[in-house]
């Protein structure tokens, strides 16, 4: 069976779930090979877990001479292993990076390129994927017909499955050439952590936009009723009531989560594409004329300011 | 110094958009326009070119991909204040893939630099209908290049080995400063700053710039090399995904539209 490459997202070591559900999706098509990209110590502690979300084998990269150039090493690094495993495809989480990397690689490797799947399945023995796109109103299936099948998945797009692997680490010595070393990240500022699930990652967002008038708080407050991920709309955003990393649409982060909670959003075009695919849909708003409404399987025309901490009260209590 | 801008005529997200019988986007019986996030791109051309002036002469160069309408876009970009355009129009473009598009990015760009070579490449950060957000850094790889990517923030200055880009590019876990030096290709989000709407000076103005259509042979290209019998992905089916049907909504006239939620997400189970 052929190798399916898998490239590692990782902070320090610890690698986040969207590999996990990588590995899942590359087990469907072949044996997964996790690549991680990182310092040396920072790979020991990733390669326990994801032996143990079935990769096969791990080659581990040093990046210490790299690190500090922005995507192209990466993308270097991952077609030295396309050459040397043949694999039968490579999967990228997708995000800002991650896509940049696939593209990347695409034109080094003369391969097709697919981003944003939300499923991957294998039909004629090579990789079919679902995409949702034009704001999620359309399914499309396509597969790459040229070179290696390059594919950059949505988190979200599977359940990891705890199935171990032999994770065998293997140094791959890649020779990342001085051209890549030409974009430079001069300065990195972490961000620190709100103490909620991550956005893409949540089982329930609660967001909030303009009706909010910047007032965060009962947005905040029922997410944590219900143990849920913030979100924020673009209006929200770009009044600065909100970072622009908690952003949900077209311009931020999409999301696909059990039950959303859109509270004083409209529901503009640029919103929806960024939600509409989610399970259950509830909105809170004012105007029961705003668009939001066409889309939700529960709604109330009300003042989210009197709704939410009225709601986050009766859940909390319910619960003493 | 010489800025190239790469914009892209799509169809109105506000409208109707949807595929042809072959899966490609139909581009031609929808109303389209170019693709607000663009405008960004374009806005960030134009500061460039306002930063540079007094100490050097900075040309701003619409360049778009598209088909016959693309003019429409390209005339927006000279409205708001770009001074040239170049639209590469070709009937055997029509269903290229992203990597087909970039190649003709790249050598529209070689081409547009033959005489005055080119500093500055600026992309948006993806279109508004494929929305892959890769062919900024597809041509950057194509060019050989610097890609400094994702720009919030954008500041040009100068450094010692020449000019320097200098961004800040917002991520998951951190926000970075990244740099590179001329000639590169930068992309910029919608949150590196307003763009701006065309004056009724720029209007007029814009009637006068130059403005060239070239086809795929004046760039060297062979028509094998493009369209959808060239895409190295094929689209096998797309399909309309079902309406939601229409939920329950409630008022909350004295009270009641919080019991009314918490009773719901109680029934769904989430609590």
């Amino acid at each position: 069976m052929s190798e399916v490459l898998v490239l590692v997202d990782h902070v320090e070591g610890q690698v986040t779930k969207p590999t996990f559900e990588l590995l899942t999706i590359a087990r469907r098509l072949g044996e997964p090979s996790a690549v991680f990209i990182g310092a040396p110590e920072a790979a020991s502690v990733a390669a326990e877990s994801l032996a143990e979300y079935g990769a096969e084998k791990i080659y581990t990269v040093d990046d210490t001479d790299t690190k500090d150039y922005l995507v192209t090493p990466k993308a270097e690094v991952l077609s030295g292993l396309v050459e040397k495993a043949a694999p039968a495809a490579v999967l990228i989480v997708s995000g800002g990076e991650g896509k940049e990397i696939a593209g990347r690689l695409a034109v080094k490797t003369g391969s097709g390129l697919i981003t944003d799947a939300v499923d991957v399945r294998v039909d004629d023995g090579t990789p079919v994927t679902t995409q949702s796109v034009f704001a999620g109103n359309y399914t499309v299936q396509a597969r790459v017909t040229r070179g290696t099948p390059i594919i950059t998945v949505k988190p979200n797009s599977a359940t990891p499955e705890k199935v171990p692997g032999a994770g065998i680490q293997e140094v791959f010595e890649a020779t990342v050439s001085e051209v890549t070393k030409t974009a430079t990240v001069t300065a990195s500022e972490s961000r620190k952590a709100s103490g909620r699930p991550g956005l893409t990652e949540a089982a329930i967002v609660v967001s909030g936009g303009r009706g909010t008038g910047g007032n965060f708080e009962p947005v905040e407050q029922f997410a944590d009723a219900l143990g849920a991920a913030v979100g924020a709309s673009r209006a929200a955003v770009d009044s600065g009531w909100y970072p622009h990393s908690f952003q949900v649409g077209q311009t931020g982060k999409t999301v696909s989560p059990q039950l959303y909670i859109a509270n004083g959003i409209s529901g503009a075009i640029q919103h929806r594409a960024g939600m509409q695919t989610s399970k259950t849909i509830v909105a809170v708003n004012k105007d029961d004329e705003a668009p939001i409404f066409e889309l939700v399987d529960f709604g109330v025309v009300g003042d989210l300011h009197t709704v939410l901490p009225a709601a986050t009260e009766q859940i909390s209590r319910s619960r003493a | 110094m010489n800025v190239v801008v790469c914009v892209k005529y799509v169809p109105d997200a506000t409208g109707d958009r949807h595929f042809e019988a072959d899966n490609t986007v139909d581009r031609v019986g929808v109303d389209g326009l170019l693709s607000e996030l663009d405008e960004y791109a374009v806005e960030q051309a134009l500061q460039i070119k306002e930063a540079g002036a007094g100490s050097e002469e900075v040309v701003v160069t619409v360049l778009s991909v598209g088909p016959e309408q693309a003019t429409d876009a390209v005339r927006k970009a000279l409205q708001m204040g770009a001074d040239r355009g170049v639209h590469v129009r070709d009937e055997a473009i029509a269903g290229s893939d992203s990597l087909a598009t970039s190649l003709v990015l790249a050598k529209a760009v070689e081409k547009i630099g033959s005489e005055a070579g080119w500093d500055v490449v600026v992309c948006g950060m993806a279109s508004t209908d494929g929305s892959m957000g890769v062919v900024p850094a597809m041509l950057s790889e194509r060019l050989g290049v610097p890609g400094v990517t994702l720009g919030s923030e954008v500041e040009v200055s100068q450094g010692e080995g020449g000019q320097v880009v200098r961004i800040r590019r917002d991520g998951d876990f951190s926000t970075q400063t990244v740099e590179g030096s001329l000639p590169l290709v930068l992309s910029v989000t919608d949150q590196s700053g307003e763009a701006r709407y065309p004056s009724f000076k720029g209007i007029m103005a814009a009637k006068k710039k130059p403005m060239q259509t070239w086809a795929l042979v004046d760039l060297g290209l062979d028509a094998g090399q493009v369209g959808l019998s060239a895409a190295w992905t094929a689209v096998q089916d797309s399909t309309a995904r079902p309406p939601r049907s229409a939920g329950e909504i409630v008022a909350d006239e004295d009270g009641s539209g919080a019991a009314a939620l918490v009773d719901f997400l109680a029934a769904k189970k989430f609590i």
